[in-house]
C-alpha cells in the first residue's frame, strides 16, 4: 500500500467497523513500515475517524452560528433525549453515537445533521423524535434522508449569466483543439480570473508557474473542501454542474501538462460523490478524460475523487496536499509554492471548484463575454451562498460590483444588523457600510454571506467563530492554537459582563499578534472579525462593558467565584 | 557557495547563499531566539518564537534561507513584543510550575523567559487539566509542560528507523503522544537524548532528573555580567516624604517575606530610609497611614485574600506583586486544574486519615470561603509591578523597591531573575 492511499484505506475500515480498531492500525503500520503512533496521529487528526467503537448510526449535528440561531440547542437536547446518548461521548450504545461538527454546508436548511453522511435538514425536536424512532425500528437513513437542493434564488439576465446557464458537455473542450496551451493561458489571463477559494490569487499566474516548472510530473487538484462556515456555493456547482468543474480541470491539465488530477471532496458532501463519479465516467466514455483527449495527441489526463475526513484546515492548499499524501492535514511552512513543490514533490496547482467552473466558461464563452462584465478588477459573476435572517436563503449568482444593499434586498433580509462576509475568516460589516461593493476594489467575498438581525447577540456570533477556530486549528503553531483558546476565554469574560476598555484594547493587541505570527491563513484570519467588531459595533460593546474602576479594582464576579464552595457545603452538610 | 549580503535591522550582513537565517544572523552577531529550531532538522516553523520580517513579510526565521539583498527586521519593538507574547502564550497554555519542575534551570523556554525579561504573562493562564504519562519503560511524558515544538517527533527515531513520538488530535486538543512499543526499543543513551532535546520539562527519563543542585544548572548563571533587559519600567509617582511600605502574604508560604529579609545587614540601611506600616514584620494589623508601596506575596484563594488585596489597593500608591503566587497563582494554583469539589472532598472527606462521617469540610461564617480557583492578583486589582521568582531574589526585590521610591535607575543581574 502506498502512503498516499492511507485516507481511502482508513475510510474503508471506518465504514466496515464503525471505527479504526487497534489491530488495523497495527496492520497498516506494518504495511507502511512506520510506527503505530504515526498512524494514530493521522486517524486522530480527522473528525470522522474514530479510535473507539461507535453505534450503527453516527450522527453529526452542525454547530455553526446559523444552526445555533435556528434551534441547535433544542435539537441537540432532543437527540440526546431520544437516543439516550451524550454528544461527544463514546457511550457504547449499539445504535447511536452523537457528535457536534463544524458547518456541513447546509446553512440554508439549519439546523441540519448528517446521519451516516446522509443529510437531515430543518430539524426540530419533533422531527428528531420521528427520525430516531424510525431508525430504531430498522428503517435505513438513506430511505428517510432529505435531499436538500439549495435554491438558486437569483441569476442575472441570461446574457450576463456565467455559471447557471445552459450547459452542454464538452463545449469548452472543443476550443482546446485549435488553441495552444499558451493561447488558452492568454484567455484566462485576459479575463483577469482570480481564484475564487478565498485568497484571490491570479489563476493564470499560478497555471503559468506550473506550466513552466520542469517537474517530472504535474498535478491538478480541485479543492472541494468547502469548509468555511456559511459557504455552500461549491456544493451548488458540484450538484448542478459537475461537468463544468471537470472541464475546468481538463483545461488546466491542457495548459500545465498535468496527467493526474484529484478532486478533494469534503466527506460532508459524500452524498454528492456518486453523481460526481458518474459524471467522470461519462467524460471517460466520451473520450474527454483518459488518453488522447478529444483526439489531441498525447493529451492524457485522469481524475480521481478523494474524500476528506472532517478537517476544515484541509481546505488550505498545502494542508490539502499533505492530507492527500496520507498525512495529518497540517499546512506546510511557507517556503515553496505548491507549483514549486506540491503533491509528492511535484509541481501542483490547487484551485477552487468555482475557479475551475469559471475557467471552463471563459474558454467556452470567450474573453469578451467576461471583460464586459463586473468591475475593472473583478470580471464576470460570483456565486454567493446566503443564509441567516433572510426570507430567501440560498444561492445567488451576482455580477461583481453589486452592493451589499442590493444583495440584502434580493434575499429579503429582515432588519439586517451584523453581516458576515466570507465566513468567520472574513470580515463583518455594520449597517453604515451597506453601500459597499462586492469586488476586488472594495469588499472581496469568498462566497459566504451570513445576515444577522438586530436581535442577535454579537458576543454569541464571535464566541461561535472563535470556538470554530479553536477546534479546527491544526494545532501545529503556538499563536493559532494557544491564542484562540486565550481569546475564547476573553469572549466568555465579555459575555459575563466583566470587561472594560482595557479588555477591548487587549483583544486588539493580542488579535494582531496572532495575525502577525501564525503560520497559515487559518490563524492569520482567525482574529479579524473579533478585532473589527470592536470598532464596527462600538455601541454594542459600550453597552456591554463596564467603566474602568477608579479604585483600580478589576471587575470581579465574587458570587460565581464562591458558588462552587457554597454548593459543596450545601451538598455535604445538612 | 557564493557570498551574499543582506541587511538585518539596517545593518549590512554577509553569509553564504542559502544559509538558514538563524545561523546566518548568529554568524553576524545577531541572536534570534528559537525553540523548535534544530540545526540539522528541516525547518519546523511551529513555535513561532523566531518570528521576523523579511522584505516586510512576517515569517518564522527558521524557515528562511538568506538571499542576496534581503531586508530583514529582527529587533523592532513590534517584533520584540510579538515574540515575547508567543513565549507568554506557551506559559499560559501549559501548566508550568517551575519550582516543582525537574528541568527547571535546564529549561530552554524558561531561559528564554529570563532573556526576554518576562516578569508576568499578559494573558491569563488557561489551567487545562493535562496528563502525565509514566507508562513508558524509561520515559515520562508530562503534557503540562509540552509546547508542541515537534522536536521530539522529528528527532527521536529508533535504531531501525521508527518514530517514537507523534502528535495526536488537533486544535486545542493537540498533544504529543508516545509509542510504547518503539519507546521500549530506545537505548539508555537515546532516551536521555530525547530528554535533552526537549526544550522544556515535558520529556523526562526515570531516575535521571534533579541530578544537579541549584546554582549548578545549565542556565542558573547565564553569561557573566549579563543584565536582564526590563524595557517596560514605568516611572511611578509616590506621595509621601518619609517613605512607607506595607506588606502582606495572601495565598503564599511566607517564603517571599523570608526573601525580603535576606538582604542581611542591608536591612539596617533600609530602615533608616523607610518605615513599615501594615505588615507581618511590624505586626500592624490595620493601615494607620497611606503607604507608598504595598508588597503583596501570594495570590487570592479565598474571600479574605480579596478583601485584604482591595484594602491594599486603596491604601497604597504603588502595588507590587512579589513572587510567582502573587503574579499568576504559583504553586497553590496547581489545584486550578481540578474542580474545587474534588479538592475539598479529597482533602477533608476521603483522605486516608479521615474517618467516614467523622470529618466535614470546614465552614463557618467567621472563616473565609474558598474560591473556585486561585486568582492572580492582577485579576482582582490593578497591579503596577511584578517581581518574579519563587521566591524572588532579595536583591531583585530591593532594587525594584528602591527604584520606585527614589527613582533610581536599576537593572537586574541575570542570576537574580528566576522563576524558581
Ligand atoms: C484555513 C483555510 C481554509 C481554506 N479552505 C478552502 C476551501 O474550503 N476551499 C477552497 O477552495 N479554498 C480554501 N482555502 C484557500 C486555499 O488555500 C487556496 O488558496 C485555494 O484553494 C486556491 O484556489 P483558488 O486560487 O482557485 O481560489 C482555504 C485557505 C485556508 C488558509
Ligand atoms: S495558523 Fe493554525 S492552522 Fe495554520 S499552521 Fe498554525 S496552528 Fe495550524
Amino acid at each position: 500500500m502506498k502512503r498516499s492511499r492511507l485516507l481511502p484505506h482508513l475510510w474503508e475500515i471506518q465504514n466496515n467497523y464503525g471505527y479504526i480498531p487497534d489491530h488495523s492500525i497495527t496492520e497498516i503500520s506494518q504495511k507502511l513500515n512506520v510506527s503505530k503512533i504515526e498512524i494514530e496521529s493521522v486517524v486522530s487528526f480527522y473528525h470522522f475517524f474514530h479510535l473507539k467503537p461507535t453505534g450503527k448510526y453516527i450522527i453529526y449535528l452542525n454547530n455553526s452560528i446559523i444552526s445555533e440561531y435556528k434551534g441547535f440547542r433544542e435539537v441537540k437536547a432532543a437527540f440526546e433525549k431520544e437516543t439516550g446518548c451524550t454528544f461527544g461521548v463514546y457511550d457504547k450504545n449499539p445504535l447511536f453515537t452523537l457528535f457536534e461538527t463544524s458547518c456541513i454546508g447546509l446553512s440554508d436548511f439549519e439546523p441540519a445533521a448528517l446521519i451516516n453522511f446522509h443529510p437531515f435538514t430543518d430539524l426540530t425536536p419533533e422531527k428528531v423524535k420521528t427520525i430516531i424512532n424510525q431508525l430504531k425500528s430498522g428503517v435505513y437513513p438513506e430511505e428517510i434522508a432529505n435531499n436538500p437542493v439549495s435554491k438558486i434564488q437569483y441569476t442575472p439576465e441570461y446574457s450576463k449569466t456565467v455559471f447557471f446557464r445552459n450547459y452542454t458537455i464538452g463545449n469548452s473542450l472543443k476550443v482546446l483543439k485549435n488553441n495552444s496551451a499558451d493561447e488558452i493561458l492568454e484567455k484566462i489571463s485576459l479575463s483577469k480570473l482570480d481564484g475564487h477559494g478565498g485568497a484571490f490569487f491570479p489563476t493564470a499566474t499560478k497555471w503559468e508557474y506550473c506550466k513552466n516548472s520542469n517537474s517530472e510530473q504535474k498535478i491538478v487538484i480541485c479543492n472541494a473542501d468547502e469548509g468555511e462556515p456559511g459557504t455552500f456555493k461549491d456544493k451548488s456547482l458540484l450538484r448542478n454542474l459537475p461537468g463544468l468543474v471537470i472541464e475546468g480541470m481538463i483545461i488546466a491539465a491542457y495548459v500545465t501538462g498535468a496527467e493526474k488530477g484529484y478532486i478533494y471532496l469534503r466527506a460532508e458532501y459524500k452524498y454528492l460523490l456518486k453523481k460526481l463519479e458518474d459524471t467522470l465516467k461519462e467524460f471517460e466514455e466520451k473520450g474527454f478524460l483518459g488518453e488522447n483527449i478529444f483526439g489531441i495527441n498525447n493529451f492524457n489526463f485522469s481524475i480521481r475523487v478523494v474524500l476528506g475526513a472532517g478537517a476544515y484546515v484541509c481546505g488550505a492548499e498545502t494542508a490539502l496536499i499533505e492530507s492527500l499524501e496520507g498525512k495529518r492535514g497540517e499546512p506546510r511552512v511557507r517556503k515553496y509554492f505548491p507549483t514549486e513543490y506540491g503533491y509528492l514533490g511535484y509541481s501542483t496547482i490547487v484551485n477552487n471548484v468555482e475557479t475551475f467552473a469559471k475557467a471552463a466558461r471563459i474558454i467556452e464563452l470567450g474573453t469578451d463575454f467576461f471583460t464586459n462584465l463586473g468591475t475593472e478588477k473583478s470580471k464576470g459573476t460570483k456565486i454567493l451562498s446566503i443564509s441567516g435572517d433572510v426570507a430567501k436563503p440560498g444561492i445567488y449568482e451576482v455580477e461583481w460590483g453589486i452592493t451589499v444593499q442590493e444583495i440584502l434586498d434580493l434575499c429579503q433580509a429582515t432588519s439586517p444588523y451584523f453581516i458576515q462576509i466570507s465566513g468567520p475568516s472574513g470580515e463583518c460589516i455594520n449597517n453604515k457600510e451597506f453601500e459597499r461593493k462586492i469586488c476586488k476594489e472594495d469588499l472581496l467575498c469568498g462566497g459566504s454571506i451570513m445576515v444577522f438581525n438586530k436581535s442577535r447577540g454579537v458576543f454569541k456570533i464571535l464566541r461561535n467563530f472563535i470556538q470554530f477556530f479553536k477546534t479546527e486549528s491544526c494545532g501545529a503553531c503556538t499563536p493559532c492554537r494557544a491564542g484562540n483558546q486565550i481569546l475564547y476565554e476573553k469572549i466568555r469574560k465579555f459575555e459575563r459582563g466583566l470587561c472594560s476598555q482595557v479588555d477591548i484594547d487587549e483583544v486588539k493587541n493580542w488579535g494582531n499578534i496572532i495575525k502577525l505570527t501564525s503560520r497559515c491563513g487559518l490563524g492569520q484570519f482567525s482574529t479579524n472579525t473579533f478585532i473589527m467588531a470592536l470598532d464596527k459595533f462600538q455601541d454594542y460593546f459600550s453597552l456591554k462593558t463596564v467603566e474602568v474602576n477608579k479604585n483600580l479594582n478589576v471587575e470581579f464576579d465574587m458570587e460565581s467565584a464562591t458558588y462552587d464552595y457554597d454548593e459543596v457545603i450545601k451538598n455535604t452538610q445538612h | 557557495m557564493k557570498n551574499i549580503s543582506f541587511t538585518i535591522d539596517g545593518r549590512e550582513c554577509t553569509s553564504v547563499k542559502g544559509e538558514n537565517l538563524i545561523e546566518a544572523a548568529r554568524q553576524n552577531g545577531i541572536f534570534i531566539p528559537t525553540l523548535c529550531h534544530f540545526k540539522h532538522l528541516n525547518p519546523i516553523g511551529s513555535c513561532r518564537v523566531c518570528t521576523v520580517k523579511v522584505n516586510g513579510r512576517t515569517l518564522a526565521g527558521c524557515t528562511i534561507d538568506v538571499e542576496e539583498g534581503m531586508d530583514i527586521e529582527v529587533n523592532t519593538p513590534e517584533l520584540l513584543d510579538a515574540r515575547k507574547a508567543i513565549l507568554e502564550m506557551m506559559f499560559v497554555e501549559g501548566n508550568h510550575f517551575c519550582p516543582s519542575c525537574e528541568k527547571s534551570g535546564d529549561c530552554k523556554m524558561q531561559k528564554l523567559g529570563y532573556e526576554m525579561g518576562m516578569r508576568f504573562t499578559r494573558f491569563p493562564h488557561l489551567f487545562v487539566d493535562r496528563i502525565v504519562d509514566a507508562r513508558p519503560e524509561r520515559i515520562v511524558v508530562n503534557q503540562n509542560r509540552c509546547i508542541k515544538c515537534k522536536r521530539c517527533i522529528e528527532e527521536v527515531i529508533t535504531t531501525d528507523g521508527y518514530k517514537v513520538f507523534n502528535f495526536t488530535n488537533k486544535g486545542n486538543e493537540t498533544k504529543v503522544s508516545i509509542d510504547y512499543e518503539q519507546e521500549a526499543k530506545l537505548s539508555d543513551a537515546q532516551a536521555e537524548q530525547a530528554m535533552h532535546i526537549c526544550p522544556t520539562g515535558s520529556i523526562l527519563v526515570k531516575g535521571k532528573s534533579f541530578s544537579k543542585p541549584f546554582g549548578d544548572r545549565q542556565f542558573d548563571l547565564g553569561p557573566k555580567g549579563k543584565m536582564i533587559r526590563l524595557n517596560e519600567v514605568k516611572k511611578y509617582k509616590t506621595t509621601n516624604k518619609k517613605k512607607r511600605i506595607a506588606t502582606t502574604s495572601l495565598a503564599g508560604c511566607f517564603g517571599c517575606h523570608m526573601s525580603l529579609l535576606d538582604i542581611d545587614l542591608g536591612i539596617l540601611d533600609l530602615i533608616e530610609l523607610v518605615e513599615f506600616n501594615k505588615s507581618p514584620i511590624t505586626d500592624i494589623k490595620k493601615f494607620t497611614q497611606r503607604c507608598d508601596i504595598g508588597l503583596i506575596e501570594g495570590g487570592c484563594c479565598n474571600t479574605d485574600n480579596i478583601e485584604v488585596l482591595r484594602e491594599f489597593r486603596k491604601n497604597c500608591d504603588v502595588l507590587v506583586s512579589v513572587g510567582e503566587c502573587a503574579i499568576w497563582g504559583g504553586v497553590p494554583a496547581i489545584r486550578n486544574t481540578v474542580p474545587l469539589e474534588e479538592c475539598l472532598k479529597e482533602t477533608y472527606l476521603n483522605s486516608i486519615t479521615s474517618e467516614e462521617n467523622e470529618t466535614i469540610i470546614p465552614n463557618h461564617e467567621d472563616i473565609p470561603k474558598i474560591l473556585n480557583k486561585v486568582y492572580p492578583n492582577r485579576e482582582i486589582v490593578a497591579i503596577d509591578y511584578h517581581i518574579p521568582g519563587c521566591p524572588p531574589n532579595a536583591n531583585h526585590i530591593w532594587n525594584v523597591v528602591k527604584s520606585i521610591l527614589f527613582e533610581e535607575e536599576y537593572s537586574i543581574a541575570y542570576p537574580e531573575f528566576k522563576y524558581d
